[in-house]
């Protein structure tokens, strides 16, 4: 059989239509690519039959010449995206059983594509982590491994862990993902990838499961900047089912290749040289500056002051629309129910066995930060921090159009590390949570490795909506870099 | 006279506020398509909102919106341009999402006042706001020994929470006051104003104070879906109240519940511990931006209401206070009286409807609409009074009979042979009679006993079976009298 | 401020999450190292500081009032861990 690993979407795309193979062809070598790799864990549920029947659809298509933009084209999509009659878990125990009569709006658009599901990936419960290690259904692996330690596992970042564990290692062309707080981004640095967040609102957040109401956005984890791009198209729409969705004209997000970053202003914000910045990183950063520098692009220091308390804002405001989001998980319609002879029972018990460590850690902080007395003193105090870190941006992208920073502030660690102490995995995300706070396109693409081989992300952050800016900068990247 | 409640030792003041809640009258729901209509089997006009599915989101009803605005507008109140929806968290079973969607620091309906009529006085009772609010599902609890069961078809109902200033000082004001909202969120439209079905129901606070003091501790009687069942629970809870205060002992401040069966309020218990909504805004929706040419155009939609349509009738048709008041307090009847009332005489329909009309209905126990009464029914019958086709007396006698039967006003009454006779050629027949037949009461008559006129006209009456038009027959009596 | 045995419960409470006895000492500690973490929001200014509700600034849109069922009973209660004659089946709720 043919080696399909490394196609990427455009280049599959280009081979379904020269008729070089089919999307049976494709989708059977996944499959067994797949089976191949349990030990990853990267999937929940495989939905091979219904993907074999819709890449025979897409076959037909394709000799009819009625193909769509994502015509045959197996992907993985994060099981956090209500699918219609597939068991969607978000990861969690409490939704062990849970199947859908309804279909999220994302995932929707992808079918309409023509994309083919190979199954529902892994990820973090809730998405609430940044290693895959809350997942019910078990850890993620890193595919990479470090040169110097063949045998040492690593995590693949979260919470769209098994979305990116899965592109990086060649299961499937590219993968949904959903990032909250880097939950995109962060994954795609540590494996290697391009995630692209996009802007608050452009994609359509009906029928994925909440965690963070103001700040979850769907985006893809590809190979390519240009799978991002094709990828974001068949995501992105003006939903009507969603009162948070924006109703701006969708562009045509391949347009990025025309875009020209000559003369361009790209801010380095100071602040994101942050104590305990891995110096490869530091190194790989400086790089990526003089590549936009060699472009024509002007680099402007610029300064987001309120950079360092992103992170404790962000984790009052999650936690505490998490702690209303996840209140329906009751064990009284659907999901997982501990028997009980009274309902007072039946809740706290059904949640305390329905829900893992990290996610009743939150539900916790969030339900006390809401609670009398606190509300004031956290939650309300988060939201005024959260405007001034949004007015942080809004005053750089005065002097500059894109923001170039490292995606994280290490490469992916070894599966056990930083699990004792909750703040050091919430430290993964300092680089990529102000970003989400101010509702920010920004996008992760791989510029580089440490001594170990390990990748390292950069991430541009764009002014709202103008995805095409970051998918330009985010190529630029992707042609400079040394691989 | 001013109500209070008479302790042993000391006179007691009562104040009361409301929060009505009312279901708007949309076909669908506040956040979700599912639809609102009553009597469904169970959970089968459910969406995923209303039923919290994971990865479900609110979308607001137009509709529902507007409606509470125009409620706004009739409520004299302030419209807020900007208001924002919040999630109040507790857990209960027909609460799917967890939390109800409600509207906290910023209602889309501010300050506002209605005017009550109330132990004979004009009171003007504050609104304090109008905010915009889900419904929750129904928990039955008595079809199954160990288990409840739910149904969530009334979940994500869109309700509006009127609440009132505690500017109530009697059970009377308190129903006056419901009564009243009823009356304008009928005319309106906003609301059906139906409380047996529970579209329309109470939350009463009530404390009491020695006149003259401040204000006291205050129980909230939850849920109550009557006037009868207000007033009730007010004069339990008052005097439960003021028992409790002459002992020295104090009021703890909670939340109770009426039991209509043995007419008293109760603690609910266990249900109030530790209650901590933790409102906070919803981030599933954005602030709800309400634009002033918007405000103005429903202002045009607004039709005219109860207060403005009683002035109307007495100054335009003349009536009494009593019967403009009780001809414009219900949008129905107001709306019949205005169709039947044109171009007839106002005083004559008025005592009509007012009289065997409401009558009947109340026999029948139905609303106008209800009872199938038309306007042309009752209109057809009122001018063949008028024209002295049939007689007022003999009108009132067949109403009933009429108004339920299939025939016309005109055919009704010949059948039952009821044209009332106004040929003077035969009515003078009938006097010619009489008089032959009397002719003592003749000769008194003549000698100045005129009180015996009245029996002559009966006399007359009688003969022709009480259809002689009773004008004519006095006209030619009078006449032939004065002949002999 | 430090989260307390007391204040536990009663969060706990609140959120219906019940906890272990063993559970409760590690919990504390673990909430009151995260709660001093976000304390750091303390040294913020925010007077006259809007909150920021939400990043998402277009109008919301507002949907006619056609209603439709969308779905059957049989699909609402197809997920149920326990349901009867059409009803979502709770042990008693006592009022
Ligand atoms: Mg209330
Ligand atoms: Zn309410």
């Amino acid at each position: 059989m043919t080696d399909y690993s490394s196609l990427t979407i455009q280049s599959a795309i280009s081979g379904l239509r020269k008729k070089d193979f089919t999307s049976v062809e494709l989708t059977k070598f996944f499959i067994e690519k797949i089976q191949k790799n349990n030990e990853l864990n990267c999937f929940i549920t495989k939905t091979f039959e219904i993907a074999l029947k819709k890449a025979a659809e897409s076959d037909e298509r394709i000799l009819k010449n009625s193909n769509r933009q994502l015509e045959g084209i197996p992907i993985g999509m994060k099981d956090l995206f209500c699918t219609n009659g597939v068991k969607t878990t978000a990861g969690s125990k409490i939704l062990e059983n849970f199947v859908p009569f309804y279909e999220s709006t994302v995932s929707k658009n992808l079918w309409d594509s023509g994309a083919v599901m190979l199954g529902k990936t892994n990820m973090d419960e809730f998405a609430m982590g940044s290693a895959n290690t809350t997942s019910f259904f078990g850890n993620v692996l890193n595919p990479l491994k470090p040169k110097s330690d063949k045998n040492k596992r690593l995590v693949p970042g979260g919470s769209s862990g098994g979305s990116a564990s899965a592109v990086a290692s060649g299961l499937c062309l590219a993968a949904t993902g959903s990032d909250t707080g880097g939950s995109i981004r962060q994954p795609a640095s540590f494996c290697g990838l391009v995630g692209l967040k996009p802007t608050y609102g452009r994609c359509s957040r009906f029928g994925m499961i909440a965690f963070a109401s103001s700040l979850d956005q769907a985006g893809p984890i590809t190979k390519s900047v240009e799978d991002a791009a094709l990828m974001l198209q068949c995501m992105a729409s003006s939903d009507e089912k969603d009162s948070t969705s924006s109703k701006k004209k969708i562009p045509n997000f391949l347009d990025f290749k025309k875009f020209n970053l000559k003369g361009k202003k790209i801010g380095i914000p100071k602040e994101y040289s942050i104590k305990g910045l891995n110096e490869n990183i530091e190194k790989v950063w400086k790089n990526g500056t003089e590549w936009f520098k060699s472009e024509g692009a002007e680099i402007v220091e610029i300064s987001l002051p309120y950079t360092e308390f992103a992170l404790p804002t962000y984790y009052i405001i999650a936690p505490a629309e998490a702690s209303a989001n996840l209140a329906r998980y009751d064990g009284i319609r659907y999901g997982f129910r501990s028997n009980e002879p009274n309902i007072n029972s039946l809740y706290s018990k059904t949640r305390a066995i329905g829900f893992g460590k990290e996610v009743k850690r939150r539900l916790m902080i969030g339900t006390y930060v809401l609670s009398a007395g606190y509300y004031d003193a956290y939650y309300l105090k988060a939201l005024k921090v959260r405007k001034l870190i949004s007015n942080d941006f809004e005053k750089a992208f005065k002097s500059c159009d894109l923001i170039l920073t490292p995606t994280t502030p290490n490469v992916a660690f070894p599966i056990g590390e930083k699990q004792t102490d909750p703040i050091e995995m919430y430290l993964n995300d300092v680089l990529t949570v102000p970003a989400s706070l101010a509702g920010l396109p920004a996008i992760s693409v791989s510029a580089g490795f440490n001594n170990e081989m390990l990748p390292i992300g950069l991430q541009v952050i764009g002014k709202p909506f103008d995805e095409i800016s970051v998918l330009a900068a985010g190529s630029l990247i992707e042609r400079f870099r040394e691989f | 006279m001013e109500y209070f409640i008479q302790g042993e030792k000391n006179k007691w003041e009562v104040i009361l506020g409301l929060e009505v809640h009312a279901q708007i009258s949309s076909k669908s729901k506040l956040f979700s398509v599912a639809p609102t209509s009553w009597g469904g089997e169970p959970n089968s006009q459910v969406d995923l909102v209303d039923c919290g599915m994971p990865g479900a989101l609110p979308v607001i009803n137009e509709y529902c919106v507007e409606q509470a605005v125009l409620t706004g507008l009739s409520l004299n109140a302030e419209i807020n341009k900007m208001s924002v929806f919040d999630r109040k968290n507790y857990f209960y079973p027909d609460l799917p999402q967890g939390y109800q969607i409600s509207q906290f620091d910023y209602p889309i309906v501010g300050k506002g006042f209605i005017f009550i009529e109330s132990e004979g006085k004009q009171k003007k009772i504050g609104i304090t706001r109008l905010h915009l609010e889900q419904d929750a599902g129904k928990s039955l609890h008595d079809q199954d020994i160990k288990n409840s069961y739910i149904d969530l078809n009334r979940s994500g109902c869109a309700l509006m929470e009127i609440v009132s200033e505690p500017d109530m000082r009697s059970p009377s004001d308190a129903a006056e006051y419901v009564k009243k909202l009823r009356s304008i969120l009928k005319y309106v439209g906003s609301c059906d104003g139906n409380m047996e079905k529970g579209n329309l129901r109470a939350d009463v606070n009530v404390s009491v104070r020695p006149f003259g003091e401040n204000m006291g501790t205050r129980c909230e009687i939850k849920n109550v879906n009557s006037i009868k069942f207000i007033q009730q629970a007010i004069e339990y809870e008052a005097k439960r109240q003021v028992e409790i205060l002459e002992k020295g002992q104090s009021i703890t401040q909670e939340t109770r519940l009426f039991d209509p069966n043995k007419i008293e309020t109760r603690s609910m218990r266990g249900k109030e511990e530790s209650h901590d909504y933790r409102y906070f805004p919803d981030p599933d929706l954005p602030p709800l931006m309400i634009e002033s040419n918007t405000i103005e155009e429903l202002k045009k939609k607004l039709p005219e209401l109860p207060d403005k349509k009683k002035i109307r009738f007495m100054e335009e048709l003349n009536l009494n206070e009593y019967d403009a008041e009780i001809l414009s307090n219900d949008k129905e009847t107001a709306n019949f009286f205005e169709k039947i009332v044109h171009k007839r005489d106002p005083k004559f329909v008025t005592s009509w409807i007012t009289g065997e009309l409401f009558s009947y209905l109340k026999k029948i126990d139905k609303t106008i609409i209800e009872s199938k009464v038309t306007t042309e029914k009752l209109g057809n019958f009122i001018d063949l009074i008028m024209d002295g086709t049939i007689s007022n007396r003999q009108a009132k006698e067949v109403f009933e009979d009429y108004i339920r039967s299939k025939e016309s006003a005109k055919d009704f009454i010949k059948k039952k042979g009821l044209v009332q006779v106004s040929d003077e050629s035969e009515i003078n027949n009938f006097i010619s009679k009489v008089l032959q037949e009397n002719p003592k009461m003749v000769d008194e008559y003549n000698k100045g006993k005129d009180r015996l006129f009245g029996f002559f006209i009966g006399q007359v009456m009688k003969l022709s079976k009480g259809k002689a038009n009773p004008t004519v027959v006095n006209k030619i009596l009078k006449e032939k009298l004065k002949k002999i | 401020m430090s989260i307390d045995n007391s204040t536990v419960k009663k969060v706990a409470l609140l959120a219906r999450i019940e906890i272990l006895q063993n559970e409760e000492k590690i919990l504390i500690s673990e909430l009151n190292n995260i709660l001093g973490w976000v304390d750091d929001l303390k040294k913020v200014d925010t007077e006259n500081i809007e909150p920021m509700l939400s990043v998402f600034n277009e109008s919301m849109f507002m949907r006619k009032d056609d209603p439709k069922s969308n779905f059957t009973s049989e699909e609402i209660l197809k997920n149920a861990p326990e349901n009867s004659s059409g009803f979502f089946v709770v042990p008693k709720v006592i009022e």
